[in-house]
């Protein structure tokens, strides 16, 4: 395969374990040229150790990396490291340099790249040049962490967990930054625990979730793959006949946790009436009932059983070897 | 430099930061620049060289007062009159050296001293010969006096140079290990691991900010040291910064070595204090290592603290040139080839 038409990533076969963990059980992915490339899942899914490896911070135990069809090789790969912008997940950058020290010191190290006037008006940083780093808000440092990621103007930008612990009108900024990033036909590997972060910027998602991709395909293409149906989410503190409640043709499926019922019904009015009849004739009140149409989140849920927001108790193997 | 020149610099880049990382920290400023000055206050005061004291005689009121005048008169004693029971209590207790005392009017002076005191010796000469004169005793040898002060053998001359070794010490290895751990623990050396960063450029980065704040350093002891104690630099200045640059260059190959691995800021400061206290102790900042045991002698010279405070002191208060300080730099020269190559093959980025 020539330069120009290889993949901006092509993975094979990854493993890589640290002790006894498994924490990449052999991954494929390739992602085009001008693509955004989601890796969804919750913490410990092994999404920072895919992405680290396809850095070339990480060495897979095995399987092969290529990007534009060049493999990392053993040693450090300069000429590859001039074409990938990496923004790593809770990096701190030196407390005492102000923005535009910092974004001019990672200029410095690229051959060719962006320059410090155009990446900071790109990150809405102009205001806050002069300021320190540690004297900056959390969606700041975090601009500027991706400023440091595009000073070399990559061909290929690298983005783990870029929003995590960010306010929503933060993490819409960033978001605006990789759409205008991506619009020059360039390619983004994004890993998040936000499903709307994955559908708003990415073209093509994987879902992680112990070591492996237990799906990949569009986000609508995931959507759609749970077929016609709806959500009806409530609270209940009494006693809910399920048996009675799943044997309704129009019921799909019932998850529980706690007091929490997530039902998986037919998406027609219909459907939902019954759904509500049944209820009632149970004496049930339910508390905080809602419906919804089929998200992302309801994918992971529907693929794994559980929940993607809330923080998963497993070690962090992905993070730190 | 502006910005406008076209691409920054990787090295300028990184030795600015460096550099301008320390200048914003007043802690490290005061560490670096303002404590060696207290110490050499503190210690200076504490220790400067007073002139001698004047010998205190009592002169009892049984002396006749031409007799008392003339000794109280002379610049070279301290003199008071007591009652003869009051002088004998002053001797026991030695507040004073010497009584000049007369039983009765036309009898002779009595001189009451203990002979065991040099000082009470010293008092008998001086009183005898000021009395002498005061009688009329010419001398009959011409002796010239040429008052001498020699240069360097002060406490804070000594203490100086030992002062530049402590500091090359704390400066080096705190800047560049503290610097180095501080740095993995923030996850910024594998954020500096992907990139193109040459890590030539990485590690020369700290060379060039070390040597601007040697200087600086240097300037700032040696200047004090002139101003305020009229101490100078013997040796030439060459000289003393060869020395000086290897001596921070040794130092600066231990601080890198225990940075070359660890993620802990406490540990790494443990570290520090581990490999800094022993030195503080035995090699000669604040007193002579010669007071300890004979067989410790060797190992002690070898420290490299010991080494810079040897080869400083020797250039700086001895006129000492380089050919005489040939061990010192040999022991600082391989202290750093060592700890450079140990710390190159043990460095880890992540």
């Amino acid at each position: 395969m020539t330069a120009a038409t290889a993949p901006a990533i092509r993975a094979q076969s990854l493993v890589k374990r640290y002790g006894d963990k498994l924490a990449v059980a052999g991954i494929e992915l390739s992602v085009d040229v001008g693509e955004c490339f989601g890796l969804l899942g919750p913490n410990g899914a092994g999404k920072t150790t895919t992405v680290e490896m396809i850095e070339g911070l990480t060495r897979p135990d095995s399987g092969s990396i290529e990007l534009f069809g060049v493999p990392w090789g053993k040693g450090r790969n300069r000429a590859l490291q001039e074409r990938v912008g990496v923004q790593l997940q809770d990096t701190q950058l030196a407390d005492k340099l102000t923005v535009e020290e910092v974004l001019r010191l990672f200029r410095s190290f690229y051959r060719r790249g962006r320059g410090v006037e155009q990446l900071l008006s790109e990150l809405d940083l102009t205001a806050e040049r002069k300021q320190q780093y540690h004297k900056l808000s959390g969606g700041q440092k975090q601009r500027v962490a991706l400023g440091t990621a595009l000073a070399g103007d990559p061909e290929l930008l690298f983005l783990d967990e870029p929003t995590t612990g960010l306010d929503p009108r933060a993490r819409q900024s960033l978001w605006g930054i990789v759409q205008a990033f991506q619009k020059r036909k360039r390619s983004v590997l994004i890993t998040t625990h936000y499903m709307e972060e994955a559908a708003v910027l990415c073209d093509r998602i994987a879902v992680m979730d112990q070591g492996k991709i237990i799906a990949l395909g569009t986000p609508r293409s995931l959507i759609d793959g749970l077929g016609l149906v709806q959500f009806v989410e409530f609270e209940t503190k009494q006693v809910l006949d399920e048996a009675a409640l799943s044997a309704l043709p129009v019921v799909e499926n019932i998850l529980r946790k706690g007091e929490g019922y997530h039902l998986r019904i037919d998406r027609s009015l219909s459907a939902l009436r019954v759904v509500l009849a049944e209820l009632e004739r149970q004496r049930l009140t339910p508390v905080g009932l809602s419906t919804h149409q089929a998200t992302l989140d309801d994918v992971f849920l529907q693929l794994t059983g559980r929940a993607l927001k809330t923080e998963s108790a497993e070690v962090h193997a992905g993070a730190t070897p | 430099m502006s910005h406008d020149m076209g691409p920054p610099n990787p090295l300028v880049e990184l030795t600015r930061a460096r550099v301008r990382e320390f200048l914003r920290e007043p802690g490290y400023v005061f560490w670096v620049f303002g404590f060696p000055l207290l110490m050499a206050i503190g210690l200076g005061l504490a220790f400067r060289s007073k002139a001698p004291e004047l010998p205190r005689i009592a002169v009892t009121h049984g002396v006749t007062n031409e007799s008392a005048g003339v000794l109280s008169e002379s610049p070279q004693l301290r003199t008071q009159r007591l009652t003869s029971a009051e002088a004998q209590r002053a001797l026991a207790r030695t507040k004073i050296d010497l009584v000049v005392d007369q039983p009765a009017p036309n009898q002779p002076l009595v001189f009451v001293l203990d002979p065991a005191q040099e000082k009470s010796i010293l008092a008998r000469s001086v009183v005898k010969d000021v009395l002498e004169r005061a009688a009329g005793r010419e001398d009959r040898l011409r002796i010239e006096e040429r008052r001498s002060r020699e240069h360097g053998s002060r406490y804070v001359d000594f203490l100086l140079p030992g002062l530049i070794g402590l500091n090359l010490m704390g400066s080096s290895m705190w800047g560049i290990g503290y610097n180095l751990v501080l740095a993995r623990k923030r996850k910024l050396l594998r954020r500096y691991a992907v990139t193109p960063m040459h890590r030539s450029h990485f590690l020369l980065s700290y060379f060039f900010s070390r040597s601007m704040f040697l200087i600086m350093e240097l300037a700032v002891i040696i200047g004090f040291g002139r101003l305020v104690f009229g101490t100078h630099v013997q040796g030439s200045f060459t000289a003393l910064l060869i020395a000086a640059t290897l001596g921070a260059a040794a130092f600066a190959a231990i601080g890198f070595l225990i940075g070359a691995r660890l993620s802990s800021t406490e540990v790494a400061g443990g570290w520090m204090n581990f490999v800094q206290l022993p030195m503080w102790l035995l090699s000669g900042s604040f007193f002579s290592y010669e007071r300890f045991p004979e067989w410790l002698q060797l190992p002690i010279r070898c420290l490299p603290l010991t080494a810079s405070n040897d080869a400083l002191r020797r250039i700086y208060n001895e006129a000492g040139t380089l050919g005489s300080v040939t061990f010192e730099l040999a022991v600082l020269a391989v202290w750093t080839l060592v700890g450079f190559a140990v710390a190159v093959r043990a460095f880890r980025w992540q």
